[in-house]
């Protein structure tokens, strides 16, 4: 039985591993054979085929900012509801819980329909990069809302028994003690927030549509580096080797943020414990 | 925290939180709402026409679901049953049989595929799993594509949440059994991992709704075609790929129809959710 | 089966207690973790069918020398140790020596009561059935009975072992050691996490094991280690103050009345702790 158990471990352990080599790899080596950066400058042409993803690099930012400038917000305050000031038991916290966990569960895929129904058609905003931007939003709220109450609920109670006992508001209290102890947090939500965003094809590709020009507005349609891999691979014939290069270009990002978020957590709690 | 303080700005903060709490609730009624607005066209007239027309097609007024129905159930219980030996087995090798210094690369890999997106699995797929696939038995883009692609997916769900639970278990557990003389796999399977029912249980289910609504991967390696499949490498079309493809140029009863496959994706998932509340409570498992 | 017909049984105190063949035998052990010493040079012999006891103030390396001697310690990576342990005149440390085998008949008894997260009898029969014992259902009941436990638990054998309470989940860990048919016993301050009623069922029970067993106790509590030892090493700190050394050893009478040490002299004396 040790024997069986162990040697399954290793042969299975490796494998996974392989495989997870074998698909970066594949994904390294194709792109990288044929990749300048005039990749990222330049605008595709003939379908997307040949040229480059700059529009798309645009629009992928344009979408994740939108999104972004809603998450943060609402995201950030549905935390401090829950994490200070609702009591307990209270029906109110049980309400949100529940929605924020059912919203977790609900696929993309209803997600796109459901904001191609309410932005780009009851709303009028039709193909957009705010469609995009806003379904977004909603998606990864749940994520970034888990992540930043995490953070507040971490505060120590004595920060907060002594702003009380000195008079403060709960506002100032809030303002000046707890969004800066929760901030790593909050960092950590976006980040999360971010890869979910990026990872994303299915929810924009009737929100935000297919377009590849540079938007010009945020109501232009604009489409993300995911959507572009999608396209290249299912309708555009020959498009492979660029679907390998902006799947390099995806992969990347996404890569450079979890690290860049490692990075800033390590050292923002160096910082900590010296306090 | 109650408000403790008597200042009017802290009530007016308090209220205008909670309204921003309610975002989340409001979200997930709008979300009911218009996919159950949209489904209603599709529903009206003969309303068991999604279970029981002829086959599926929009041009002549047929929107029989069942074989897309049949497709994402199909799918996604053979990627569980796949997933879940590989999740659990390659938690065990991280945490018993690895080298203790590289585990922590190990589990930085495992991670790392759970950063890779859909599209990029689905395309790596087509590219390469798709044409191995064809060579046993053409065409290659198959239930079989769907079900590999889509473990890999979802086992590092099961893998990271069982990591974390494993370093959570008690030490002493461990400690007795090794002075007691028992073997490492004998500890494995007859004391930690039946103590973990739970949270294997928990993690299973997750991973299935990661599964149902999966979109993307599946569109791209399993064909689409419409139709029941009879044996792994037929291809087979879910209800997400049938909406992501067929979305954009739907009109009418056909549009209605696709919301009407996204509500049933929703009720899938309610119930996915509501089995893992009682389970929980039975079981008490930690997220 | 406690076979209550061992020659020194009832004897008297100023006797020897045992016949002094030791079954155990402790040459120059040192114990580092890392760069910390844990204690250093230890020798000592553990006589068949005794009670030895190990006492001394918290902090002197007992619990490490216990996990010492069934190789337990290797189970702490950063753990490095110096000198032999023989059992039965064999070298624990060699690398012939089957681990399974050395812990099946050196067993072991922590302080804080352990039992495994399942069934209050599959407790005992997992590691029956792991090494292959015979009459596994038979085995578990008797061991059940030896400890006390049997009339407390026989309604309940299959619900879970954590529902005990503290006195009888110790047991129950002691329950499943004797199962186990060991020829040593350690025991690291069994009774220090429980009440005093639970402790004076254990010390009996220690009492009746003794003479079929060999039982080394490690105590920080010297009432204890009066009414249940019948030899004594005593650990205390060394010149640095920090790792430990036997100070004094012997049997109960010798250490606890008439110690040659002073240290020890005031420590049993409770003048210093």
């Amino acid at each position: 039985m040790e024997g069986l158990t162990k040697s399954i471990s290793w042969i299975i352990g490796i494998a996974l591993i392989a495989i997870l080599f074998y698909i970066l790899g594949d994904i390294i080596l194709v792109s990288v054979k044929n990749f300048s950066l005039s990749f990222l400058l330049d605008s595709p042409f003939s379908g997307g085929r040949k040229g480059g993803i700059y529009p798309i690099i645009i629009s992928t930012l344009l979408i994740l900012a939108v999104s972004l400038l809603v998450v943060i917000p609402v995201g950030l305050t549905s935390a401090l509801f829950l994490a200070e000031f609702a009591e307990n038991n209270s029906k109110s916290i049980a309400i949100i819980r529940k929605s924020i966990e059912i919203l977790s569960a609900v696929p993309s895929i209803v997600f796109g329909l459901f904001g191609n129904a309410i932005f780009s058609v009851y709303f009028g905003m039709g193909f957009s990069i705010l469609s995009g931007g806003l379904t977004l939003a909603i998606m990864a709220l749940p994520l970034f809302i888990t992540t930043v109450e995490k953070g507040i609920r971490s505060v120590p109670n004595n920060y907060r028994f002594v702003a009380f006992s000195l008079g403060m508001s709960q506002f100032t209290m809030i303002k000046s003690i707890i969004i800066p102890y929760a901030l790593p947090a909050i960092f950590v939500g976006i980040v999360l927030s971010v890869g979910r965003a990026l990872a994303e094809t299915a929810a924009l590709i009737f929100t935000s549509g297919y377009v590849d020009r540079i938007p010009e507005s945020l109501f232009d349609s604009g489409r993300t580096l995911s959507v572009h891999i999608y396209d290249l691979t299912m309708n555009v014939p020959g498009g492979d080797i660029n679907a390998y290069k902006t799947s390099l270009v995806l992969i990347v990002l996404i890569l450079a943020t979890n690290t860049l978020i490692n990075i800033l957590l390590k050292s923002w709690y160096k910082k900590r414990i010296a306090l | 925290m109650f408000q403790l303080t008597r200042s009017r700005q802290d009530l007016y903060l308090n209220v205008f939180l909670k309204i921003n709490g309610y975002f989340s609730f409001l979200a997930v009624f709008l979300i009911f709402l218009f996919i159950g607005k949209e489904s209603i066209v599709a529903l009206s007239g003969h309303s068991t026409a999604f279970i029981f027309d002829k086959s599926w097609f929009p041009s002549e007024g047929q929107f029989n679901t069942v074989p897309m129905i049949a497709g994402t159930l199909i799918v996604t219980f053979g990627s569980v049953i796949l997933a879940l030996p590989l999740g659990i087995i390659s938690s065990l090798f991280a945490n018993f049989y690895c080298p203790p210094r590289i585990k922590i690369f190990y589990r930085r890999a495992i991670e790392l595929y759970t950063g890779i997106p859909s599209v990029v699995f689905g395309f790596w797929g087509l590219m390469k799993l798709v044409p191995i696939i064809n060579e046993f038995q053409p065409p290659g883009q198959s239930l079989l594509a769907g079900i590999l692609v889509l473990a890999l997916m979802i086992f590092p769900i099961i893998t990271l949440s069982l990591i974390s639970s494993f370093e959570m278990a008690s030490k002493n557990h461990f400690k007795v059994s090794e002075s007691l003389g028992l073997k490492k796999s004998t500890y494995i399977w007859f004391v930690l991992l039946p103590s973990l029912k739970g949270q294997i249980l928990g993690a299973t289910i997750l991973s299935t709704g990661r599964a149902i609504g999966e979109t993307m991967a599946v569109l791209m390696v399993c064909g689409n075609i419409v139709k029941i499949p009879s044996s792994v490498f037929e291809p087979v079309r879910t209800l997400t790929a049938n909406i992501a493809l067929e979305m954009a140029y739907a009109m009418g009863t056909h549009r209605s129809a696709l919301f009407l496959s996204g509500l049933i994706l929703l009720i899938m998932i309610g119930f996915l959710l509501l089995l893992s509340d009682t389970l929980k409570k039975r079981f008490a498992w930690k997220d | 089966m406690i076979d209550k017909n061992y020659p020194w049984k009832n004897r008297l105190p100023e006797e020897e207690c045992c016949e002094s063949s030791p079954i155990i035998n402790v040459e120059n052990l040192s114990l580092s973790y890392d760069q910390h010493k844990a204690f250093s040079d230890i020798s000592l012999k553990i006589n068949r069918g005794c009670v030895t006891g190990i006492i001394g103030p918290s902090g002197c390396g007992k619990s490490s020398f216990i996990h010492c001697l069934n190789r337990m310690i290797e189970l702490y990576p950063s753990s490095k140790v110096d000198g032999d342990i023989y059992f039965k005149g064999r070298n624990i440390f060699d690398s012939r020596v089957n681990l399974m085998d050395l812990r099946k008949n050196v067993g072991v008894v922590f302080q804080e009561p352990t039992p495994l997260p399942l069934s209050i009898i599959t407790n005992i029969e997992l590691p029956l059935k792991e090494h292959r014992f015979e009459n596994i259902e038979d085995r578990a009941v008797q061991a059940l009975k030896d400890v006390g436990l049997w009339e407390e638990v026989k309604d309940k054998l299959k619900s879970p072992a954590n529902n005990l309470s503290g006195g009888q989940k110790q047991r129950l860990c002691i329950a499943r050691t004797i199962a186990l048919e060991p020829e040593v016993i350690l025991m690291d301050e069994p009774c220090s996490s429980l009440d005093p009623i639970s402790t004076e069922k254990i010390e009996g029970l220690i009492q009746e094991l003794k003479g079929r067993y060999t039982i080394l106790i490690v105590t920080h509590n010297l009432a204890q280690a009066r009414r249940v030892c019948d030899y004594v090493y005593a650990f205390w700190y060394d010149e640095s103050g920090d790792c430990g050394k036997i100070l004094e050893s012997g049997t109960c009478s010798d250490v606890f009345e008439h110690s040659q040490n002073k240290t020890i002299r005031d420590y049993v004396g409770g003048l210093r702790g």
